[in-house]
């Protein structure tokens, strides 16, 4: 039933595609000026994928539904920032009310620290935070039914955004100003902007993947067909879910750090539940149980979003006549329109629960020209 | 704090909980029957809002009330059976994706027909008047609020103890399945519980509206979330837990603002829930029921 | 229960699992009314009684599934779930000997699981999207001894093998090897059940509860399960606590059997004993006294 290549070969393939890429991306990163759109794309593209995987490995593989999305990011932005912001900006960001003075002295005594290793350090901080916070988070709600799930994580995402933008911790977050002066990707020297997104998203990904094909990511998903069985089977619930909860939210939050590095200042505003409604959009355009389908959802809908149906909240006006609807705020209306349609006609998405492979992907053609061949037959069986 | 400031405040938190009460009605009588959070109930809240802006704009407020009402309700409706009713059989995931993808709905219709900048509520006159005993003043709808919302409820619990529709209700949320094998009509029954919800809804946001003067896109958000907490807090299910439970939250909210706190009041019901789902996961008058296995 | 012993002149033998005075009410109904049960080790033992007796409500609470109201249950002498009536409980609890079990203990399905007892269900509970041999796979995980960190960068290779191949012969074990990479949900009913039993015997217990395992079986299928659950029952070393309601199948195979009816133990004994008796025949008749 399930018809593969030989392993040499998948592995030659996907290693002739690895280096492809690689240097497409190297090629594209030194066009800053002629492609700048379609790299700022890719780079937004990449990270969202990172956290509609993390947000997959919940919904598609343990069966928890988490609406936290936007509170894990904010974490990992705020953290990521804070640490990765040069101590030489601190004055001119926190030019209200300044730091606070322990903040301060623990990022001077980090700027000793070498660019790229500070900026990597600030994205496991973020990580580890939001884990942290997961895990609290998890202990008394991952022991009721799931739905608390949903409505505890959204409640804590929100709390999360009204925190950051409290006046009382303005020398932290610097209240409703927010961050500035954040290092971008190309900081270290002029390049990066795109291998190192990608980087840690592969990064990233590949350690969800081999979870998921581990012994843990088959506790998750005998979860997932059936708590009650699952248990009985010996798979302790709430460790199990903790742990997906727990390494979700890690990774959601490195999404929300590199966010930070590419928006270059960030407030609280950019963390509205919206944020988390977009993620969903991308697991569930994508197939809610794959993660081919969370990477690729990711491309498709950021692409739509920032660049191929831009024009839907242009007003437009040809010869003279005004299309109708088009004007601000429709893209979205679309979009949303979009995932009820998936949710109520098409639920299994892009992908299914299936995952990429090189068979599927290079017998497609075929595939195609079968079902083409074999359409006439079925229209005879529909006029019988 | 002196005595009339703090009876003022009181009177503050008992008219919005008053609100929240009447919202989290809509929650608990949806989760009861299908054991769906409802999200974008928070959402068909927000739309009244901007439904009664636009009616009072053409029309004297006795009529637009009405009207919002009843606009509202058919929101409502067209809510439950475009993304509830299609999916009765589905796994719970999907229904749960499809509350969510019509809150999202609402919010972005809403942004694009109104746009996200806040408009401002229209003034209900007679709402607006205001009274002065003793030291403390109060407009009408700060006292109209929580009398409104009790002789409501007791309204609504009368039709569900008494009339043949209710009792369906009540078999509904006890036992589904064995209700559906004894032919009670499911989806009339849960074409009614929307219809309370929704028409509650909008009157609920009436009185919230008149307090807060304006509505955006996303006003619907965090009230919304309250009130599901005030709904967990009286025991999800259970109709005079959801008003106790919003009459709490709206009393403590208006105390922790009073004191300085108001970023911290929506942490605060966060964690209440929290607290509650330690503690006393069934909420206050809420029942435990064991799942058969 | 010195008499148990010694009706079935095994005194020696370790009991695996013992109940005393187990009671499970849900609100006002008593489905599990102070069972009592020993399980000798090796032996294998039946549960039955009419529909609705409270059987799987009974292995509910040995498993952990539900914190029984009352009562204790022991497996190998160690307490895995003890409780009283308490808070509201008390004052709906229609038992009498309240109060004497002070303990609770209350261990999930899980941990009970871990120490050796593994389950089949009623209603077929596969993991129903997953395949033949994964959910045989699944069912090793109790037994994992590798971190998250080791086993999701496979620095346990070893284990994972010796797991794939425990749960490839499993499968032949119970003949459903040729179909290891098929949708389980897919599976004729038979072989559902075949399969549910090698997921269960993947967790390595030492007592295994098998709910019904012949429902829906034709009398020679039946005939297979009964040398099946035999044959199984020596290769592992196996206890075996079985609900059934064909009759042929509880009286060829088990060494005694309990009968309940609306949650009341009402006879046990060996199968002779049990055709013999008049209470047994009246519950099953539904006679009225
Ligand atoms: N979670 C529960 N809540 C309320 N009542 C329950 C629950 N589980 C079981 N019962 C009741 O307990 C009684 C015993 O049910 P149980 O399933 O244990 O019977 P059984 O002996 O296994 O019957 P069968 O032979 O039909 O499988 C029934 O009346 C049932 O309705
Ligand atoms: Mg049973």
């Amino acid at each position: 039933m399930k018809k593969n290549f030989p392993a040499s070969v998948r592995l030659t393939l996907s290693l002739i595609a690895a280096v492809g890429v690689f240097f497409l991306l190297f090629w594209l990163e030194g066009q800053r000026t002629e492609q700048g759109m379609l790299i700022s794309i890719l780079q937004k593209s990449v990270i969202l994928s990172i956290a509609a995987v993390s947000m997959n490995l919940l919904t598609g593989f343990t069966g928890l539904f988490s609406l936290g999305q936007a509170g894990f990011m904010a974490i990992g932005a705020y953290v990521t920032g804070l640490i990765a912001m040069p101590v030489s900006s601190v004055d001119n960001v926190f030019y209200v009310s300044g730091m606070a003075d322990g903040l301060r002295s623990f990022k001077e005594s980090l700027s000793v620290l070498p660019t790229p290793l500070l900026i990597t350090l600030a994205l496991l901080a973020g990580g580890l935070i939001a884990a942290i916070f997961a895990a609290l988070v998890g202990i008394p709600v991952l022991r009721l039914k799931s739905d608390y799930l949903a409505i505890a994580t959204l409640g804590f995402s929100e709390i999360v955004r009204a925190i950051i933008a409290a006046p009382q911790l303005d020398r932290i977050t610097n209240g409703s100003y927010g961050l500035k002066a954040i290092p971008g990707f190309d900081s270290g020297g002029g390049r990066g902007s795109l291998l190192i997104p990608f980087g840690v998203a592969v990064a990233c990904i590949t350690f969800i993947v081999l979870l998921i094909r581990s012994s843990y990511g088959r506790a998750f998903k005998a979860i997932r067909e059936d708590e009650i069985a699952a248990e009985a089977m010996g798979i302790g619930l709430f460790k199990h879910k903790q742990l997906a909860f727990i390494i979700s939210s890690f990774f959601t939050a490195i999404s929300g750090g590199l966010l930070a590095m590419f928006m270059r200042s960030i407030d609280a505003r950019a963390f509205q539940v919206t944020l988390t409604y977009d993620i969903l959009l991308i697991v569930v355009i994508g197939g809610i149980g794959s993660i081919t389908g969370s990477i690729v959802g990711a491309f498709l809908v950021t692409f739509a979003k920032e660049w191929w149906l831009r024009f839907f909240d242009q007003p437009l006006v040809i010869n003279g006549f005004k299309v109708p609807l088009l004007r601000t705020g429709f893209r979205m209306v679309v979009f949303s329109i979009f995932l009820m349609l998936i949710v109520l006609f098409y639920r299994k998405g892009l992908m299914g629960n299936r995952e990429f492979s090189w068979y599927r992907l290079l017998s497609w053609p075929a595939r195609i020209g079968r079902r083409k061949k074999s359409l006439p037959s079925g229209d005879e069986e529909a006029l019988k | 704090m002196t005595f009339t400031t703090f009876i003022q405040h009181v009177l503050t938190g008992i008219s919005l909980g008053g609100a929240y009460a009447l919202i989290a009605i809509g929650y608990t009588m949806v989760y009861g029957i299908l054991l769906l959070i409802n999200f974008a109930h928070a959402d068909i809240f927000m739309m009244a809002g901007y439904f009664m802006i636009f009616a009072m704009s053409s029309m004297p407020w006795f009529i637009a009330i009405p009207v919002v009402i009843v606009v509202t309700v058919a929101l409502g409706l067209a809510v439950e059976s475009v993304a509830y009713k299609p999916l009765r059989m589905s796994p719970r995931m999907s229904i749960m994706i499809s509350a969510i993808g019509m809150s999202y709905l609402l919010q972005n219709l809403a942004i694009y027909l109104f746009s996200a900048l806040p408009r401002a509520y229209p003034v209900i006159t007679p709402l607006k008047q205001s009274f002065q005993i003793g030291g403390v003043s109060a407009s009408l709808v700060t006292i109209l609020t929580p009398v409104l919302t009790i002789v409501l409820v007791l309204l609504l619990m009368f039709l569900i103890n008494n009339t043949k529709i209710g009792m369906a209700m009540r078999a509904v949320s006890k036992d589904y399945d064995t209700s559906k094998l004894m032919g009670i009509k499911i989806n009339r029954v849960i074409s009614f519980t929307f219809i309370i919800g929704s028409a509650l809804a909008a009157i609920g946001s009436i009185l919230y509206f008149t307090d807060r003067m304006s509505v955006t896109p996303f006003s619907g958000i965090l009230p919304g979330l309250k009130c599901f907490v005030a709904a967990v807090l009286g025991g999800i299910g259970s109709i005079p837990g959801a008003v106790i439970g919003g009459f709490f939250i709206g009393i403590s909210e208006t105390f922790l603002v009073a004191l300085g706190y108001s970023t911290f009041s929506d942490a605060f019901t966060f964690l209440l829930l929290i607290v509650i789902l330690i503690f006393r996961p069934t909420g206050l008058l809420g029942e435990a029921i064991t799942e058969k296995v | 229960m010195t008499r148990k012993e010694m009706t079935n002149g095994r005194p020696d033998t370790a009991k695996v699992l013992v109940t005393e005075n187990l009671t499970m009410q849900f609100g006002g109904v008593v489905a599990v009314d102070k069972l009592n049960v020993v399980v000798h080790e090796g032996e294998i033992v039946a549960l039955i009684g009419p529909n609705g007796a409270g059987k799987t409500t009974a292995f509910n609470v040995i498993t952990g599934v539900y914190t029984p109201t009352n009562g204790r249950v022991r497996l190998f002498d160690r307490i895995i779930a003890e409780n009283r009536p308490r808070g509201k409980m008390k004052a709906l609890y229609k038992g009498d000997d309240a109060g004497q079990y002070k303990d609770d203990v209350v261990l999930t399905p899980d941990k009970i699981t871990k120490l050796g007892v593994a389950r089949t269900f009623q209603n077929i509970r596969l993991f129903k999207s997953l395949s033949v041999f994964e959910n045989v796979l699944i069912a090793h995980h109790t037994n994992l001894k590798a971190g998250v960190l080791r086993a999701t960068f496979g620095l346990n290779r070893k284990e994972e093998k010796d797991m794939h191949e425990k749960s490839m012969e499993l499968l032949s074990i119970v003949g459903l090897d040729h179909l290891a990479d098929e949708v389980s949900g897919s599976l004729p009913y038979g072989m559902q059940r075949r399969l549910e039993i090698a997921r269960a015997l993947a967790t390595e217990p030492k007592l295994l509860l098998l709910d019904e395992p012949a429902a829906g079986m034709n009398p020679q299928e039946t005939l297979d399960l009964m040398a099946f659950i035999r044959d199984i029952k020596d290769r592992f070393g196996l206890t075996i606590f079985m609900i059934e309601h064909h009759m042929n199948l509880v009286m060829g195979i088990s060494d005694r059997i309990y009968v309940i009816d609306f949650g009341r133990q009402i006879a046990e004994g060996t199968p002779v004993e049990i055709q013999a008796n008049p209470d047994v025949i009246r519950a099953y008749l539904g006679v009225d006294e």
